[in-house]
């Protein structure tokens, strides 16, 4: 069973009920789960909207994109039914905070889809949870029925003559299923390949009707945004950036767990004082600051680095999923990037040129490179192919392999440049990798 | 052709997938979730699974391979009874996943996709499975071991072979 | 859509709003590279090589998949486009395996062409490429994955443009492959649509691959000798040691109505001209009644004196004439000409497979009514009733397909069992089995025992329709069906019969009652004075000429290209007539005659056929095979040796004459003099020969107010098409002589059991097709 942290600095908003039972729907509502959705159900469409701007929701998939205006894509009317999609794919290397959602708050995702489908006009939400969590897709079926037998979901939800379905589904094993549009083509039946846009889902999503896609946990924040108000949410965070994150702190740490922090909470002090600062009392190399796509930091770039999209993004890297990769100074960091390109190349849905041949080629020159076969040309060949892959790819998997690449190059040159002439990793045993 | 009487599968599992595919506005979403459960029945997709997928589904064969081939938790040689999924990610492997995957080698004997020659365990080196502030994790079929350390191996190892002669009990009694 | 203007480079371009910029580009002559996309395919945007810089967006937009709006302005040629298209065919040639050398596709290779446009000079790959074996998928085709660049056209050419569905994608990333639909084998229409369309040498012809480099081979545009669609194919020509030799078939560059299309026949069927089994030497029976090879002179002697003798001594009616589906119009025409004036017979017939005179009664008089493949191809709505296009004319069957796909047209179907075509219909009605005469009398409104009469509704609301009928409408049945349409306004009609030119023969006047243009015999009116002695009661059918064969009767048989012994006759009563075979094959027919005359294939000679639908279309000399001769000159030949003057048969000399196109002459050694020497001796000019057939084309569109060609399009390969509407009135209906071939997608009568390729791929095909394709 996953441990549970805690911090003083934690903010607990979507993480208040962990621990406490709240998977059973008895206690869901003694600790006052479902009332948003009824309030929502009173106040209709135009106001949760307006309460989820307020509120400065940002998606926690990864891209950010704030999630009141996501809902407002959507067309009021539609001859096609609208979808909400629930996206608990989570595969991102680095991220496992959706897991602990779906454990100890299924019904908050539950929730949380019902307000997004009162939102946009949907009677069917999915929730799709990675094929290898198939112990919380028991949870949330479990959880799915209890909701169906107390009347929240149905033709009428909460004794209203409001319809709202629930579907859970499972995934079979593939990261880029996490992209939303290859979801809906997963959720489909269909190979895990992301679709042309325009159109995008909102317009033309799931079965060729309207779509809202949210992340888990940007789901199972709704809920508590309706419940504190737009306006109290977004007083939580820093600008533009409203409410808590959930940080999942792995790696080279004292204390790794998923934290909930406001957003813009420094990341230094995120390793050093929520997680216990770094293992054995090592040095911090680098640390990855959201999910393995995002591009590696350096100690000196974290001192008073604010963790919310924005700030992150100014420092050159991403906030995406939250996974905050500490890296201590017994790591090789060419070992690093060789792991984490080979998993974008087992990863990449083959579709496009750049992506697929681009992740292949990485793959064996740093394979090759990692075992102290590599040349001074193979550095900057890297570089090119990662600098030629990034924003030429059909979907962001391929910036997602080519940005960390490129961030391993640039800011760890002088250890690639070690790796040469014939000389052995400095650091590492591991030089082979089964994963094909 | 009547799908269930024709059909490879146990009477519970036909019958899981008889409402599967009732589920979804559309048949084919039950796609991806039949073949994964009926891999856990069979073992693995054989072509006999395929078939009766197919024409569950109403698609060709042909569709469900395009399919069936792109999701790496689908396997078509049988696996392990017990298949250990070791997690060598970034934060695993931080946190030693590669020595947790070594010792699986050591003490299975076989390596990255092998099969025990008892059919009991088969090891895979994966991709983050999301556990990743619990690491190094692995996974055994579908239950989650996490903060592993090499030492744990044996006794992970143990508790399977125990539940597999126990369930090997029961299935004689 | 209303017209938009966007600025291209610097230029201003007007294209429809939503057309995609890959059109709007190419079609103002801007070059957009591409691989993935496929005009009249999805879109996939995959390959990303079209990439172009939209102003104000932040990334490269892929021009395949970008619609244009009004005042977009876009980039297609910088340094960061050309690096990214660069970089683009590195990654691509970082697993590719440059075997080009020895690669079907060297030379006419799309990754080729764009490595030389846009790739790098030097590789910076080092590491060592993925390999997997080659895979053979079938007789016809195998596959490669290392060449592969995944582009998906070959899966959405199956699926989209064939409606086959065979191919998939397998496997993600990089082990994707693409992979065939029975596991390790192909299970299809074996068209070669997939190889086709392949922009790199991933997928290889079972009969073409390592054969040659392409550009040791002539092309030739000729029409397909099969099945009656009139495909347009290109014909990959190499000098042999004996002449030229057929060594591939297809049709990239798009010419004629069939664009790139071929199916299995038109690109794999070529290879009977090279089958050993080939009739080489002319053939004589000998007095211990054993064939046995002469020469030209003595075989052409001995069928002359034979005829001769029968007609003077007998009358022209004991001679009989069986023409052939697959000769070229000129020399159906010759034939029927040298039977009626030199033979003095009406008994002329062929093998109908479908009932093209009354087809012409029923249109008579009605100029526009009969529907050419193209009206097809772009009508709003179709009727089809009877057939199986899918089977029995691929072409039209990938028309209707294509019309319904990218148009949008109303597909009706109308049949007595299931056909595969029924998937693009917008409605079928089912018929009872006895269904089909009563069907003018339902559309008519009348009632009927076929109930569904939302089908009717449906069909009368359109504004306009093109009714195509199978073989199963004959006489009155095909009378009334088109009286039903002929009195509303716009519905047009085609008949589809088999064969590459039995719309030809029926046309030419191989029928023993009808003459050229389905002129009556006995009211030949022009015809009278064109063929002096001309018999004018009706001869008779190729039935009632094979019984009177069986009964002793005919004195002397001419059959040429037809094989009646194949189903018609039990040939040991052949021997009951003096018997004189023109064909390429010693077929069972060939085999029971007294002379064997060894005649050219459609692919050796140049003519004109026509398509079942009236498109006339030049077929052009490709192949060209030792010691065998066009029909035409055999016939004026037999002609002379017959003491005919020649120049009273074929209107060589003169204004209306063109060129020798040297077709007459074979290849080997020697056969250019002894031609020369031939017309020397009868005071010709080798120019102006009585062995062109273009001068009796003159003849033709004389005599025959349908044929109304355009030469000049003829001649740049385009179709021509003729309108049966303009015949004159006649009389009769025919008496039915038709029997349906239903050849299906691996046979062709007696010609495809002397393809390899297509016996082959029948047997592969078997027994999921093979029942259906030879019944
Ligand atoms: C390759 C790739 C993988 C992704 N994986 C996930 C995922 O596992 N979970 C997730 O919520 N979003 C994932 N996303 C982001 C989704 O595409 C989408 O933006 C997100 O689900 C939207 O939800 P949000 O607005 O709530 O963040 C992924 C994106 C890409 C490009
Ligand atoms: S970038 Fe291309 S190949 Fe990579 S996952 Fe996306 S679509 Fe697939
Ligand atoms: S040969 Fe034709 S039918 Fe067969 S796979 Fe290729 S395109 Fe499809
Ligand atoms: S086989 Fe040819 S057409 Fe098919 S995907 Fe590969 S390269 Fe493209
Ligand atoms: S057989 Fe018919 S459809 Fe096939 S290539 Fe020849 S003309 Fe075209
Ligand atoms: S990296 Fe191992 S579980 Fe995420
Ligand atoms: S042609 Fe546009 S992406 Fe391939």
């Amino acid at each position: 069973m996953p441990r549970l942290v805690s911090h003083p600095d934690e903010v607990k908003i979507v993480t208040k009920r962990f621990g406490q039972g709240a998977a059973n729907i008895d206690r869901y509502i003694e600790l006052g789960g479902y009332e948003s959705a009824k309030k929502c159900l009173e106040q209709g469409a135009d106001w949760i909207i307006n309460e989820m701007k307020t509120s400065n929701l940002r998606g926690r998939g990864g891209a950010g994109f704030p999630t009141g205006m996501k809902w407002s894509f959507v067309p009021k009317q539609s001859q096609k039914p609208k979808y909400v999609l629930v996206n608990g794919d989570e595969s991102e290397p680095g991220t496992c905070k959706d897991h602990l959602i779906f454990l100890h708050d299924p019904h908050s995702v539950i929730e949380g889809t019902i307000i997004a489908g009162l939102a946009i006009g949907s009677k069917l939400g999915f929730i799709y949870l990675r094929g290898e969590y198939r112990y919380l897709l028991e949870i949330m079926e479990k959880a799915v029925a209890d909701a169906y037998a107390k009347g929240f979901l149905g033709k009428n939800i909460f004794g209203s003559d409001t319809e709202f379905q629930i579907i859970t589904q499972s995934g079979a094993g593939a990261y880029e299923v996490g992209e939303e549009s290859a979801l809906m083509e997963s959720l489909e039946g269909k190979r895990g390949v992301p679709r042309i846009k325009p159109p995008f889902p909102a317009v033309v999503g799931l079965y060729g009707g309207p779509t809202v896609i949210n992340n888990a946990e940007t789901i199972a924040t709704v809920p508590h945004v309706i419940a504190m108000g737009g306006e109290a949410y977004a007083a939580v965070g820093s600008p533009r950036n409203g409410g808590t994150r959930l940080f999942g702190v792995s790696g080279h740490v004292e204390r790794p767990g998923v934290y909930e922090l406001p957003m813009g909470y420094n990341l230094k002090k995120i390793i050093f004082d929520v997680a216990g600062g770094v293992r054995g009392g090592r040095k911090l190399k680098a640390v990855v600051p959201g999910g393995s796509s995002t591009p590696v930091l350096l100690p000196e770039e974290i001192e008073t680095l604010g963790m919310d999209f924005d700030q992150v993004g100014k420092a050159g890297s991403m906030l995406g999923s939250g996974g905050v990769v500490v890296i201590d100074d017994q790591t090789c960091i060419v070992e690093f990037a060789l792991r984490t390109i080979s998993f974008y190349q087992h990863e990449s849905c083959g579709w496009c040129i750049p992506c697929r041949e681009g992740t292949d080629w990485l793959k064996k020159s740093l394979t090759r490179f990692h075992a102290g076969f590599g040349s001074a040309k193979d550095i900057d060949n890297i570089q090119y192919l990662a600098e030629n892959m990034l924003g030429r790819t059909f979907c962001p998997l391929g910036d997602a392999a080519a940005m960390p690449t490129l961030g391993f190059v640039k800011k760890f040159r002088k250890e690639f440049e070690d790796h040469l002439n014939g000389k052995p990793c400095p650091f590492a045993k591991h030089v082979e990798l089964s994963v094909v | 052709m009547s799908v269930e009487t024709m059909s490879i599968f146990s009477p519970q599992l036909a019958a899981r997938l008889d409402a599967l595919v009732a589920k979804y506005p559309v048949r084919r979403s039950a796609l991806v979730p039949m073949l994964l459960y009926a891999q856990d029945e069979v073992g693995y997709l054989s072509d006999a699974v395929i078939t009766e997928v197919a024409s569950r589904i109403g698609i060709t064969e042909l569709d469900v391979r395009n399919v069936a081939t792109y999701y790496s938790m689908l396997r078509f040689k049988p696996a392990g009874r017990f298949n250990v999924q070791v997690c060598t990610n970034i934060s695993c492997m931080l946190r030693g996943g590669y020595d947790i995957f070594d010792r699986f080698q050591d003490e299975l004997g076989i390596g990255h996709k092998g099969v025990t020659p008892d059919a009991l365990f088969s090891l895979e080196e994966v991709e983050c499975i999301g556990a990743c502030c619990w690491a190094p994790a692995i996974q055994v079929n579908y239950d989650f071991h996490d903060d592993l350390t090499p030492d744990r191996v044996p006794a992970i190892l143990d508790q399977y072979r125990a539940q597999a002669k126990s369930e090997g009990k029961a299935d004689h009694a | 859509m209303a017209d938009v203007t966007i600025t291209v480079d610097g230029k201003k371009l007007t294209a429809p709003a939503g057309a995609l910029l890959i059109d709007v580009c190419r079609k103002a002559g801007i070059e957009i590279p591409a691989f993935c996309y496929y005009p009249g395919l999805s879109l996939q945007a995959a390959c990303r090589m079209c990439v172009v810089r939209q102003e104000k967006v932040p990334k490269l937009q892929t021009a395949c998949t970008t619609q244009v709006a009004e005042g977009q302005v876009f980039i297609t040629d910088s340094p960061e486009i050309t690096q990214a298209r660069k970089a683009t065919i590195e990654l691509l040639l970082g697993n590719h395996p440059l075997d080009c050398p020895v690669c079907d596709a060297g030379g006419e290779c799309e990754l080729q062409d764009m490595t030389f446009k846009y790739g790098a000079g030097e590789s910076r790959m080092v590491d060592v490429k993925r390999h997997r074996d080659e895979q053979q998928w079938s007789p016809a085709v195998y596959y490669d994955r290392p060449r592969c660049i995944l582009c998906y056209r070959c899966i959405r050419m199956c699926g989209e443009g064939m409606d086959v569905w065979a191919l998939g994608v397998q496997n993600r990333g990089a082990s994707a492959v693409i992979a065939p639909n029975g596991g390790d084998r192909l299970d299809c229409e074996q068209c070669g649509m997939c190889i086709d369309v392949c922009p790199v040498g991933a997928l290889t012809s079972g009969s073409y691959r390592y054969k040659t480099r392409p550009w040791e081979m002539n092309h030739v545009a000729t029409v397909c000798t099969h099945c009656a669609d009139g495909c347009k194919v290109t014909l990959g020509v190499r000098q042999s040691p004996e002449g030229a030799e057929i060594i591939r078939a297809d049709n990239r560059d798009k010419s004629g109505i069939n664009g790139d299309f071929l199916c299995a026949k038109g690109r794999f069927g070529f290879d009977f001209v090279q089958n050993p089994q080939r009739v080489s030497r002319p053939l004589v029976r000998n007095a211990q009644g054993v064939l046995e090879p002469v020469s030209w002179e003595r075989a052409l002697r001995t069928a002359a004196m034979k005829l001769t003798e029968v007609r003077d001594t007998r009358g022209g009616s004991a001679i009989g004439v069986i023409g052939s589906n697959s000769t070229t119009n000129e020399e159906n025409y010759l034939l029927q000409k040298f039977a009626r004036s030199v033979l003095r017979t009406n008994n002329i017939d062929h093998e109908r497979t479908a009932d093209y005179a009354a087809f012409a009664h029923a249109l008579a008089g009605h100029a526009g009514r009969a529907a050419s493949l193209r009206d097809i191809a772009s009508a709003p709505a179709i009727l089809l009733v009877g057939g199986d296009p899918t089977k029995e004319h691929p072409l039209l069957a990938w028309e209707l397909r294509t019309n319904v796909r990218i148009n949008r047209a109303r597909l009706y179907v109308a049949n007595t069992t299931p056909i595969k075509l029924e998937r693009q219909a917008k409605a079928v009605l089912r018929l009872p089995a006895d269904g089909y005469p009563l069907l003018a009398a339902y559309l008519g409104g009348q009632s009927t025992s076929i109930r569904d009469i939302s089908f009717r509704d449906a069909l009368l609301a359109e504004e306009s329709l093109v009714v195509i009928f199978g073989p199963e409408f004959r006489g009155a049945q095909l009378d009334a069906l088109v009286k039903w349409g002929i009195e509303r306004p716009h519905i047009r009609y085609a008949c589809i019969g088999a064969y590459a030119n039995s719309r030809g023969a029926a046309d030419m006047g191989l029928l023993p009652h009808l003459l050229p243009g389905y002129v009556s015999v006995s009211q030949p009116g022009a015809f009278s004075s064109e063929y002096p002695g001309m018999p004018t009661a009706p001869g008779k059918p190729l039935q009632e000429m094979l019984a009177s064969v069986s009964s002793g009767d005919l004195g002397a048989l001419l059959v040429v290209g037809a094989n009646p012994a194949a189903n018609q006759i039990n040939p040991a009563e052949l021997r009951k007539t003096f018997l004189i075979v023109q064909d390429i094959f010693l077929t069972e027919t060939a085999a029971m005659a007294d002379v064997v005359l060894p005649a050219a294939s459609l692919y050796e000679k140049t003519g004109t056929v026509t398509s079942t639908y009236g498109d006339v279309q030049l077929a052009r000399k490709a192949a060209d095979i030792p010691r065998s001769k066009p029909d035409f000159e055999i016939i004026v030949r037999l002609a002379g040796a017959m003491g005919v003057d020649v120049k009273t048969l074929v209107p060589f000399g003169g204004s209306a004459v063109t060129a020798d196109l040297g077709q007459s002459r074979g290849a080997q050694a020697g056969e250019a003099d002894r031609h020369a020497v031939w017309l020397a001796a009868r005071s010709l000019e080798p120019k102006l020969s009585p062995f062109d057939p273009f001068a009796t084309m003159d003849e033709i569109e004389r005599l025959i107010p349908a044929y109304k060609l355009d030469r000049l399009n003829l001649f740049g390969g385009n179709d021509s098409p003729t309108e049966p509407g303009f015949v004159p009135l006649s009389q009769l209906i025919a008496p039915d002589g038709v029997t349906p071939a239903h050849d299906g997608l691996f046979t062709s009568g007696t010609l495809g059991r002397y393809s390899t390729s297509l016996v082959d791929l029948l047997r592969h095909q078997s027994p999921s097709m093979a029942e259906t394709a030879a019944d």
